[in-house]
């Protein structure tokens, strides 16, 4: 067995209480030892990658139980992928919480930051259902703590309704993890794709509303309209760093419906073949509409970001329902995408409302913004990103989905609103970005107090954007990378040997 | 003894529910407790049924009951207690520190703007505004 695969989930699990037990009186070597294990912790993901990149899956069994009866962790290029999203994320959040004081703002910020790591690379690595339930309690109940950082009363009210809206969404886990037992009688995933074709049909009902129900417990983690109204007010309330980390959070809920939903419920599951698509197409096209609209409508940059964040959950969405290889490609570069805007932007953000005085981030005119220039050039970076325009990737994303949706049924439908909405969400940042920088500076009088730019926090945000620059100029061996993962994707067998088949029985 | 079981889940599913769906916390909170109780009671279910049986391997036993729903139902009762006291105590929080205990936050939101459009603090923010 590799042992590296269990380490993305043992290194913070072990760092937090170490931060907490020995380190919680000095801030300083709290900072020293978060960065160094986030820093490994990428380098870990990295070795991963390139390992999965080699094509068969590799699967650790946890106690050295065999599968089903043990729980197991699957490395595939999906969730190395996934790892390494998540730890390039964590390296620029943990320096951009250093070097901007915000681990100042309240206690033990470091200790559950390595928690949350620990639950969201638990999420993508575990290859059992039980344990996804297990997982994301573990990254939802860091993220409440990490949520609430700094306090005030606005933050806890917004805290409360985001750890209700979770815990009614962990009870429906429970809810369709007990029937899909009942019903298959195992909650291995690889085992569960075995025996999902083999359910009577008697049972077919029950197993439907087990997925489904599975379905929207993901949908309300990707704040799916209906269930994506817990979104805005929770990341608007929360610390900007945490809500560039919870960037990922989102996609934890896409990463489970596209593992979840090829491999147990995918072409091989006789009558429940493609049994998420029919739901999830709608409510990703409305998600998309929702999000898009909410640009043009918030009455805060902050706010904002967030239905920027929902729209682009749509797009990307609306890419995995479409459940093709070609899709899913372009699902999986969009998610890279969605991850970095959505984080240059909450983190941008930050530094403008930080500089906007009183204003703070309703979009108001305001007195002027002290050499600005800079942070306006960042957030018009990240805005065409995030909108779609050449040359960064979000252009790129849409245009592979769009692409990848040719021949599709709804074609018409999925291009009219992608494109439609596409041009609202220009209008939307084009409004917002005038607003806070042009019209601001036409305003006679003195400017907000002159302060120089920190130079760490601007690099973290301007790390983001690079990313998508980079992601841009290196689409070519990235996509060659998805192209492989989703074509195992659209072919098990691979992953269903190497947890139960007699791959696993050679590896003995 | 099924209809017992079935009906217990219904009945704490559907008063669960109700109380979610009020505008207090403390509601809620009892709401999603009994939510998790009969959650507890369905899992345990779905490994059917069955009465006098051993869940372990034994040379006596005449027949097994499922040994796996009674590990998810403990481990989802430790995680059901510990959220509920987070949440209890958050609630308590959000309570001492805006004076209310609605879940809504609409009200918060509108105070915040009401505040913020007081005639006093625009003049500060928009010199524009003035002109």
């Amino acid at each position: 067995m590799n042992h590296w695969i269990v380490v993305p989930i043992v290194l913070p699990a072990l760092m937090a209480p170490f931060i907490v037990l020995t380190l919680r009186h000095d801030l300083w070597l709290q900072r020293v030892f978060s960065a160094a294990a986030t820093v490994a912790l990428l380098a870990v993901t990295i070795g991963l990658t390139v390992t999965a990149a080699g094509g068969t899956p590799e699967v650790y069994e946890l106690g050295n139980w065999p599968a089903p009866f043990g729980i197991v962790l699957v490395l595939d290029r999906l969730s190395a992928l996934m790892v390494l999203l998540a730890a390039l994320l964590a390296v620029v959040v943990v320096i951009y919480v250093i070097s901007s004081n915000w681990d100042k703002r309240g206690r033990h910020f470091h200790a559950l930051f390595q928690f949350q790591l620990m639950g969201v690379n638990g999420a993508f690595l575990t290859g059992d259902v039980f344990n996804l339930f297990v997982f994301f309690e573990v990254l939802l109940i860091a993220s409440y703590g990490l949520m609430l950082h700094g306090g005030g009363a606005a933050r806890v009210r917004a805290g409360v309704q985001y750890v209700v809206v979770n815990l009614a969404g962990s009870t429906l886990f429970l809810v369709a993890v007990g029937t899909l037992y009942a019903v298959t009688g195992t909650l291995n995933m690889a085992d569960l794709a075995v025996k999902v074709p083999l359910v009577p049909a008697g049972d077919q009902a029950l197993l439907r509303v087990g997925a489904l129900l599975l379905l929207v417990v993901f949908a309300v983690k990707a704040a799916l309209v209906p269930i994506h109204f817990w979104l805005p007010g929770t990341y608007a309330n929360a610390p900007a760093p945490v809500a560039a980390l919870f960037a990922i959070m989102t996609k934890v809920g896409a990463y489970s419906i596209i593992r979840v939903f090829t491999l147990a419920f995918g072409g091989d599951a006789g009558e429940d073949a493609w049994l998420a698509a029919d739901w999830l197409l709608p409510a990703a096209l409305v998600t998309l509409i929702i999000g898009n609209l909410g640009i043009l409508g918030a009455r805060s940059l902050t706010r904002l970001v967030c239905f920027a964040l929902i729209g682009s959950m749509g797009t990307l969405l609306t890419a995995v329902a479409l459940f093709t290889p070609a899709a899913t490609t372009a699902a999986l570069f969009y998610l890279i995408h969605s991850t970095f805007a959505a984080a240059a932007l909450f983190l941008v953000n930050d530094q403008i409302v930080e500089r906007r005085g009183s204003a703070g981030d309703r979009l108001v005119t305001a007195p002027r913004i002290a050499n600005a220039g800079l942070l306006a050039g960042l957030f018009f970076l990240a805005a065409i990103g995030m909108a779609g325009m050449p040359p960064l990737t979000g252009f790129l994303g849409k245009l592979m989905v769009l692409d990848s949706a040719r021949g599709s049924d709804s074609m018409d439908t999925i291009w009219a609103v992608i494109l439609v909405t596409s041009l609202v969400s220009i209008v939307g940042f084009a409004r917002a970005g005038s607003l806070v920088f042009w019209k601001s500076a036409s305003i006679p009088g003195r400017a907000t107090p002159e302060r120089p730019l920190p130079g760490l926090p601007i690099a973290a945000a301007g790390a983001m954007v690079a990313g998508m620059m980079a992601l841009a100029v290196f689409a070519g061996p990235v996509t060659g990378y998805l192209e492989a993962t989703s074509a195992s994707l659209y072919d098990p067998s691979a992953y269903i040997d190497v947890v139960l088949g007699p791959e696993r029985l050679a590896r003995q | 003894m099924e209809f017992l079981v079935a009906s217990g889940v219904g009945v704490m599913s559907a008063a669960g529910t109700y109380l979610l769906l009020r505008g207090r916390t403390f509601p809620v909170i009892i709401g999603l407790a009994l939510l998790s109780y009969a959650i507890n009671v369905f899992l345990f279910a779905t490994g059917r049924l069955v009465i006098d049986q051993p869940p372990i391997i034994s040379e006596t036993a005449t027949g097994y009951t499922d040994p796996l729903p009674q590990a998810l139902v403990l481990t989802a009762i430790v995680i059901s207690f510990g959220m509920t006291a987070v949440i209890v105590v958050l609630a308590l929080r959000a309570y001492l520190e805006s004076g209310t205990d609605a879940v809504d936050i609409d009200e918060a939101a509108e105070a915040e703007t009401a505040h913020a459009e007081d005639p006093a603090n625009d003049r500060a923010q928009s010199p524009g505004g003035v002109a």
